[in-house]
């Protein structure tokens, strides 16, 4: 366990923890790191991020990256993006990906689970109109197969357009013969990823230890 | 079961042909056939050879040893098919229980012309020849991903658990011998370790049956599967180091920590031992390119070599065979062609079925040809205690390894695990190789059964509707769709992303790293012509593969006909595009799909059916009335680029949930309907 000289602003950390639900421990921990990213400075820019080594070889580096600074993923139903942010946005996208606890209700467990989804949802939709387009849709996928190099763009068009029909197929259905099919939208994305397992695949276990000087 | 009284009967009567000396003649129930065997024994003919030439020779001493294995594996072979002619038995009674029961009977017959079993439980036939393939089996088959991300709590279970319950059945039947009343008081400590390590091996197969049928949650499945994989070889290993202990006549306790610590060396060379040679076989299948049917054997024999090497070594052969099952499958598939793939895996899941089916029928036909010691307090202490441990041991273990789990277990779930934890094979080939210097050798063999059977039926029997009563929980995983996998890559990414940001790893990152060096460097040796591919393209890749074999396949004749290859990678492009995505489209790749119908196959195999082989519930929906339609179809305009026409995006996806009476008119085929590409990302 690390050791902390003086909590600083320990007012500041109580009210965080009850709006994103870490521990002060935890906490703590992450602003050392935000510290650490942002240079010792108290906000944080795409710059900082981008010198994170780990993160070079990521294929959705730049949309994870982006996930930070987009004010929808603050909680304070704000659209667009922002340059620099400060260690409470951090800890909020941070809170995303925390585990569950154990005994919570189903509702609690629908509404983590939403969220989670949003931020998903979110990081697809980059032009903010509350849809995912067919534009989009294909953007990620060619960003995950960008790794494969060999196929390429048309594999990923295929791939993408195949992924878009299963959407609208499983929520919307037949349609009429003059309607538009405009894009995913969140309640569709819930639906079609009902059947994936998002609590085990979207959170990370937040240890209890001050990892910062292992990290590059 | 009629076949089965005749080929009893057949058996019998030819055992009793081979003895020189006929003595007792056939009795009531055999039928005509006998006669024709017992006139023939080996003295009477050669001497009528000598006088009269005949004809008509029987040289029965000559194919005695492969004739009498073929004739057991034909009579097991018919047992399997016999007993699956009414799905509704294998359901609710587990093959291994009727399997049991066969050889009760054709064990009773046997002792009703007293002839002695084959010497299959002799311990070099069934460690060198019967384990082998079931071992094999299990590793092939096991999907290495869910494993993997479970390997912590399943080598948990597996090395700690079977501790546990050797020590604490052995210790707890050490103190009931010390009770004067039931007379076994001369068992000492060492013994009843050893006694205990036999009873502590676990058999997966009735199990995991039942969990499949009843569509159980993933994590239990795969952590039932590995424990007792795992477990089969911590048993062993425990088995000789108890041997070895229970054989000296002094136990010093140097000598004993000398072994616990020969354990781990034991562990480790089989896991050294294993991937070398999965690391050989791929290798080698690289430079298969041109002799593709030595494949399958390539693979075979570095398995079984790794197996038998580690023997020589005294090392844990089932490790070895594990690891290099588990270490070369991935490339192993990647290198050889689809016709070796099938061949191999059919290959292995028929050795491993027959070896598996052999062994249980040994099971019932030696407890009736036995002689048995039977210890009423012994007996029921053992069943008693091999319960409660486990049940125990279960319970502690999963408090321990929960807070570590994403997915912690539930009651349910332990619950499952607990009583699904029969006994089977291993234990009962093991108490079969006890050396003859322990006294009560015919004690242990019988409990051993007894639990065996104990287990087998009673609990075998009763796990499913207990399971059901519990209310387990069950996967749901059903279809894979394209979605599916792209958001769980989507997931994985992000998360690994997010952690190196905030820098708080966890399983991802070895992962990570790990295909990392993988691609770099695993990957150029051992792959014939490598390209690193994503999961989602060699998903495709494998479909349509499969889709075209399915296409010729079913078309039969008429090759012709068949639609191009349902390829992804093939874009008609066209001349005026723009983004829009009209329901006449949708419309139209819903006729499209509709007609073609084919489903996106799951990548891993998450579960494997004991009877039958992965893959195998391929959709067999391709109507064939649509032939024609189809036919026509595609070679009318539809399908030809003209200027205002189509991309034919020839997707091979059911939309899920849509049923194929869809509701849409067969057999027109619209032209209307494109997806356009933006010109701005078109290249």
């Amino acid at each position: 366990m690390g050791s902390f000289q003086s909590l600083p602003d320990d007012h500041q950390y109580r009210t965080l923890s009850q709006k994103t639900g870490f521990s002060l421990e935890q906490i703590g921990i992450l602003h050392n790191r935000f510290k650490q990213l942002s240079q010792n400075e108290d906000t944080l820019r795409r710059d900082d991020l981008k010198t994170i080594q780990d993160l070079e070889s990521n294929p959705i580096r730049s949309q994870i990256i982006e996930a930070f600074f987009d004010k929808r993923n603050f909680q304070k139903d704000a659209t667009g993006s922002v340059q620099e942010i400060g260690f409470e946005e951090f800890l909020t996208v941070m809170s995303y990906f925390r585990a569950p606890a154990h005994q919570i209700t189903e509702e609690q467990r629908e509404e983590i689970r939403r969220a989670k989804l949003r931020f998903l949802f979110n990081m697809h939709d980059t032009d903010n109109d509350g849809t995912i387009t067919l534009e989009e849709y294909r953007h990620v996928v060619e960003e995950l197969l960008s790794r494969s190099g060999a196929l390429g763009r048309e594999t990923a068009k295929g791939i993408a357009d195949a992924a878009m029909l299963e959407v609208a197929s499983i929520t919307v259905g037949p349609m009429a013969p003059d309607e538009f099919y405009e894009g995913i939208t969140f309640e569709q994305f819930l639906k079609i990823l009902k059947g994936v397992e998002i609590e085990t695949r979207m959170h990370i276990r937040f240890l209890n230890m001050d990892t910062t000087v292992l990290c590059k | 079961m009629k076949q089965d009284v005749f080929l009893c009967i057949c058996f019998a009567s030819v055992g009793y042909g081979e003895n020189v000396d006929v003595t007792t003649k056939a009795t009531a129930g055999f039928p005509s056939k006998s006669p024709l065997w017992s006139s023939n024994d080996d003295t009477a003919g050669t001497e009528a050879d000598k006088t009269n030439p005949e004809l008509f020779t029987l040289n029965y001493a000559r194919i005695k040893i492969p004739f009498e294995i073929t004739l057991w594996v034909l009579l097991a072979s018919f047992a399997k098919i016999g007993f699956n002619v009414y799905h509704k038995i294998t359901v609710w009674v587990p093959e291994s229980c009727l399997l049991i029961s066969l050889g009760f009977v054709v064990g009773g017959v046997m002792h009703a012309v007293r002839k002695e079993p084959p010497a299959v439980i002799s311990s070099n036939v069934f460690f060198l020849y019967m384990l082998p393939p079931i071992i094999l089996e299990s590793g092939y088959f096991m999907p290495t991903r869910p494993f993997f991300e479970n390997v912590g709590t399943v080598m948990w279970f597996a090395v700690v658990g079977t501790l546990w319950n050797t020590m604490g059945i052995g210790i707890s039947l050490f103190a009931i011998c010390q009770i004067e009343e039931f007379g076994v008081q001369d068992i000492n400590l060492q013994e009843n370790l050893l006694f205990a390590a036999i009873l502590s091996a676990v058999e997966p197969v009735a199990v995991l049956s039942v969990f499949e049928d009843i569509s159980i949650n993933e994590q239990l499945y795969i952590v039932m599967f590995g424990e007792c994989l795992f477990n089969d070889a911590v048993t062993v290993v425990l088995y000789n180091l108890f041997n070895h202990v229970a054989a000296m006549e002094v136990d010093e306790p140097a000598v004993i920590f000398m072994d616990i610590g020969g354990f781990f060396v034991v562990g480790l060379g089989g896991i050294f031992f294993g991937l070398l040679f999965g690391f050989l076989t791929a290798f080698t299948t690289r430079f298969t390119g041109k002799v593709r049917e030595i494949e399958p054997l390539v693979i075979f024999m570095f398995s079984y070599m790794s197996y038998l090497i580690a023997e020589l070594f005294a090392l844990s052969s089932i490790m070895a065979i594990l690891i290099c099952t588990l270490s070369m499958k991935y490339y192993v598939e990647e290198n050889v062609s689809q016709r070796s793939c099938t061949t191999i895996r059919h290959v292995i899941k028929m050795v491993g079925s027959v070896s598996e089916t052999l062994i249980f029928f040994f099971l019932g036909v030696v407890s009736i040809t036995t002689e048995h010691e039977w210890n009423w307090g012994y007996i029921l202490f053992t069943l008693f205690f091999t319960l409660f441990w486990r049940f125990l041991g279960i319970l502690v273990l999963t408090q321990i390894i929960n807070p570590f789990r994403k997915i912690p277990f539930n009651f349910q779930d332990q619950f499952g695990l607990a009583y699904g934890g029969l006994r089977g094979a291993l234990s009962f080939a093991l108490a079969f190789t006890l050396p003859n210097s322990i006294p009560h050798r015919k004690l242990f063999i019988t409990d051993t059964i007894a639990v065996i059977i104990f287990t087998v039926f009673i609990q075998g029997i009763t796990i499913r509707p207990l399971l059901k009563l519990m209310n387990i929980r069950k996967t749901n995983r059903n279809l894979e769709t394209i979605n599916d996998e792209i958001h769980k890559r989507l997931m994985e990414h992000t998360v690994a992303g997010i952690e190196d940001l905030c820098g708080q790893w966890s399983h991802y990152r070895w992962k990570d790293m790990f295909m990392k060096f993988n691609n770099r460097f695993i990957r150029k040796i051992l792959i014939r012509d490598n390209r690193p591919e994503s999961s989602i393209v060699s998903l495709y890749k494998k479909l349509e593969l499969r889709n075209a074999l399915e296409i010729l396949d079913t078309m039969s004749g008429d090759i012709s006909a068949a639609p191009s290859l349902m390829s992804l990678y093939e874009e008609r492009k066209n001349a005026s595009k723009h983004k829009k995505f009209l329901p006449s489209d949708v419309e139209n790749m819903h006729e499209l799909l509709s007609k073609n119908m084919y489903k996106i196959r799951q990548r891993t195999v998450s579960y494997t059916n004991r009877h039958s082989l992965p893959n195998e519930n391929i959709a067999k929906e391709i109507l064939m009335r649509r032939h024609t339609t189809i036919r026509s179809s595609l070679r009318s305009g539809s399908f030809h680029a003209t200027n205002s026409a189509n991309t034919s995006h020839k997707f091979s996806s059911l939309p899920v949930g849509q049923s194929l009476n869809s509701g849409f008119p067969p057999g027109r085929f619209r032209h209307t309907g494109y997806i356009h590409v933006p010109p701005a990302l078109a290249t």
